[in-house]
């Protein structure tokens, strides 16, 4: 069974940390992932810098774009990675924009990704159904999970069609947002939380976007089944280095 | 072959929308509503009155009697420089205007790279009563500092885009994350035949009325519908578009796109898309994109602001990739002397962009009984700070 339905039987609400690869410094990759399961963290989104990332705010931008700029590509992730699966169990996503995925070649890419031990993809910018028609049986021939987006304004039917598309987890963005950009969650982000539980949807949910402390943690996680946070994480390791992630995992939980 | 949209929203390989699904609601509204709402005739007249009695329009096809001479070919220039506010440009914002209008939103964002389709959309808002913010480049804020100027003075607020080049690109970004931060009361106005489905098709089909107008023009003058060649400046591509819009189909007229070489297609300094660039997404749309090979989007470089853009629109992909259009890419140094020639030839001061689309003349041979049609497509007054420090005027 992939590492991410196996992760999302458990009981327990799945604490998941985005960063961006190659940041603060080229050859951080690998003592972050595993600095992170070392402290606790479920699982990991590891961001594959793009220089031009539409869905996220300054945080991630300025992270990838010196992480591009310390001479972080597709290649250089791969080979950082190549024995990741000697040290580290928990489930790991690669979570990036579709342009440098396309130029790698799509079935190359998926093909490293599973050599690798990597069980999914998170790409904001390939919609389901461009997802559906011209990829999904090559993910599906290397076991790896897409991950899709859903929002407040996604419409009940558009949930239920990505629902039968996924098997893994369905990326609940908190509100409408560039990441990075919320402080807090109000009234009209539990309705939105309560709704989609409420859904009775096959994949787990858990929520990205906003969080970046324990009470939006406890908020995320009071309907769905976990929460991923990035920019606060990666705020973090530029304010306090990569020593101290112990530290920053339990502000959160 | 046809080179017009699918109803998937491709040209041949190029388009689609490949969108964050934060933009999904937004971009489907739009795609569902576009072709009806346009199709209204309340829509229609509402549109065609405001071209003639705002804009301007019919824009004459002027004959341009001594670079003919000079060249030895009958050289028409379609006059999109006349148009209210200096370019083409304003043909799409009065068409997305009045859609916006119609989808009942509310607050009204662009990009802008030299400023042209920011000056038309604050305009537009001006005229329509709408919150207007702009998205530029922070190095576009300096070289085209009279446009930033208008679009103050009209209303609009100008908000710098200060990541990766600080360019055209760089405010697309911003523009498309202040869409992802305000689904509701938003309305994003592109100003190129760029970007997700719809966009592409909807913005040549505002933009077409150029051609229909040289279609008319030219029967009149020449006896004949269509020229024997066509001619545009080409950054994301909206001129180009609306001026072969019509002749797309029409096999007897050659498509001719021309690119900014900048400092020359292999100096490393350039926005020679069809040149320099592979098949890849941009700003949520699949098409010719300059960029490293691991998929990373090159910085472009122009001294025109409105072609230093790393991509062009699907339907110009396609118009390359199927060997419809001729492209070919012309440098800074070919496009200013221009700027000098056609204004002393013909007493008209081009926009660099469209000065580019001039050099054609030099690059390629055409017969006397010719008929080439350019498009001017915009005038020069928000260059004068780059004509001056360029020629030391």
């Amino acid at each position: 069974m992939n590492r991410i339905n196996q992760k999302l039987q458990e009981s327990k609400k799945i604490l998941s940390i985005y960063f961006s690869a190659g940041y603060p410094s080229l050859n951080d990759t690998v003592q972050i992932i595993e600095d992170l399961e070392k402290n606790g963290v479920d699982m990991i989104e590891i961001g594959l810098p793009f220089s031009d990332p539409l869905a996220d705010g300054p945080t991630i931008q300025e992270s990838s774009t010196q992480a591009l700029h310390n001479g972080m590509t597709t290649q250089v992730l791969f080979d950082q990675l190549k024995d990741i699966r000697k040290t580290v169990s928990i489930p790991l996503i690669i979570m990036g924009y579709f342009n440098p995925m396309l130029q790698y070649g799509i079935e190359e890419f998926c093909k490293q990704c599973a050599a690798i031990g990597i069980d999914g993809l998170i790409i904001p910018d390939l919609p389901v159904d461009v997802y559906a028609d011209s990829y999904q049986s090559t993910f599906e021939k290397y076991g790896l999970k897409n991950i899709f987006l859903i929002t407040p304004q996604t419409s009940e039917a558009r949930i239920q069609f990505i629902d039968s598309v996924s098997d893994g987890f369905i990326y609940m963005v908190s509100s409408a947002s560039v990441t990075g950009s919320q402080t807090g969650f109000g009234t009209s982000q539990e309705a939105y939380f309560e709704r989609i539980a409420n859904m009775n949807l096959k994949n787990p949910q858990v929520v990205g976007f906003g969080i970046n402390n324990a009470a939006t943690f406890q908020q995320a996680t009071q309907y769905a089944k976990g929460a991923i946070i990035g920019s606060a994480f990666i705020k973090h390791l530029t304010e306090k280095g990569t020593g101290s992630i112990a530290e920053f995992v339990k502000t959160i939980r | 072959m046809s080179y017009n949209v699918n109803e998937k929203g491709y040209y041949g390989e190029f388009g689609g929308a490949f969108i964050p699904e934060m933009l999904y609601p937004n971009v489907e509204e739009l795609r569902q509503n576009y072709l009806k709402i346009t199709a209204e005739p309340s829509f229609q007249e509402e549109f065609d009155s405001l071209l003639r009695e705002y804009v301007g329009r019919p824009t004459p096809l002027y004959f341009a009697k001594r670079l003919s001479e000079q060249y030895n070919t009958k050289i028409y220039l379609k006059r999109e420089d006349l148009c209210h506010t200096g370019a083409h440009k304003v043909n799409n914002t009065i068409g997305q205007i009045l859609l916006a209008k119609r989808l009942g939103k509310t607050r009204i964002i662009a990009e802008t790279g030299a400023g042209q389709h920011g000056v038309a959309t604050a305009t537009v808002c001006a005229l329509m009563g709408l919150e207007c913010i702009v998205y530029m480049g922070e190095v576009d804020i300096k070289r085209q500092a009279p446009n930033v100027a208008r679009m103050k003075m009209l209303g609009a607020t100008v908000r710098p885009a200060t990541s990766g080049s600080k360019t055209l690109k760089d405010a697309t970004n911003e523009a498309i994350r202040d869409w992802i931060n305000n689904p509701l009361d938003t309305y994003y106005i592109i100003g190129s035949v760029v970007g997700p489905h719809p966009y592409p098709d909807m913005v040549a089909r505002f933009q077409s009325v150029i051609s229909k107008e040289i279609k008319a023009q030219l029967l009149e003058k020449e006896g004949r519908e269509n020229p024997d060649y066509v001619v545009a400046c080409v950054g994301g591509g909206s001129n180009a578009a609306g001026t072969y819009y019509h002749f797309l189909d029409e096999k007897d007229v050659n498509i001719i796109a021309v690119e900014a070489a900048g400092l020359g297609v292999d100096s490393g300094e350039s926005a020679a898309t069809s040149a320099l660039g592979k098949v890849g997404v941009i700003h949520g749309s699949k098409t010719l994109l300059m960029q490293t090979t691991d998929g990373q989007i090159t910085e472009p470089y122009s001294i025109s602001a409105g072609l230093d853009y790393p991509g062009v629109g699907p339907m110009h992909a396609h118009l390359f990739a199927s060997g419809r259009a001729q492209f070919i890419s012309i440098t800074d140094a070919q496009a200013m002397d221009w700027g000098i020639k056609l204004s002393k030839t013909e007493g008209l001061i081009p926009a660099i962009e469209s000065a580019h689309a001039f050099a054609v003349l030099d690059e390629m041979k055409f017969k006397p009984e010719d008929i080439v049609v350019i498009n001017l497509s915009g005038r020069g007054d928000k260059d004068l700070n780059t004509y001056i420090d360029y020629f030391n005027l």
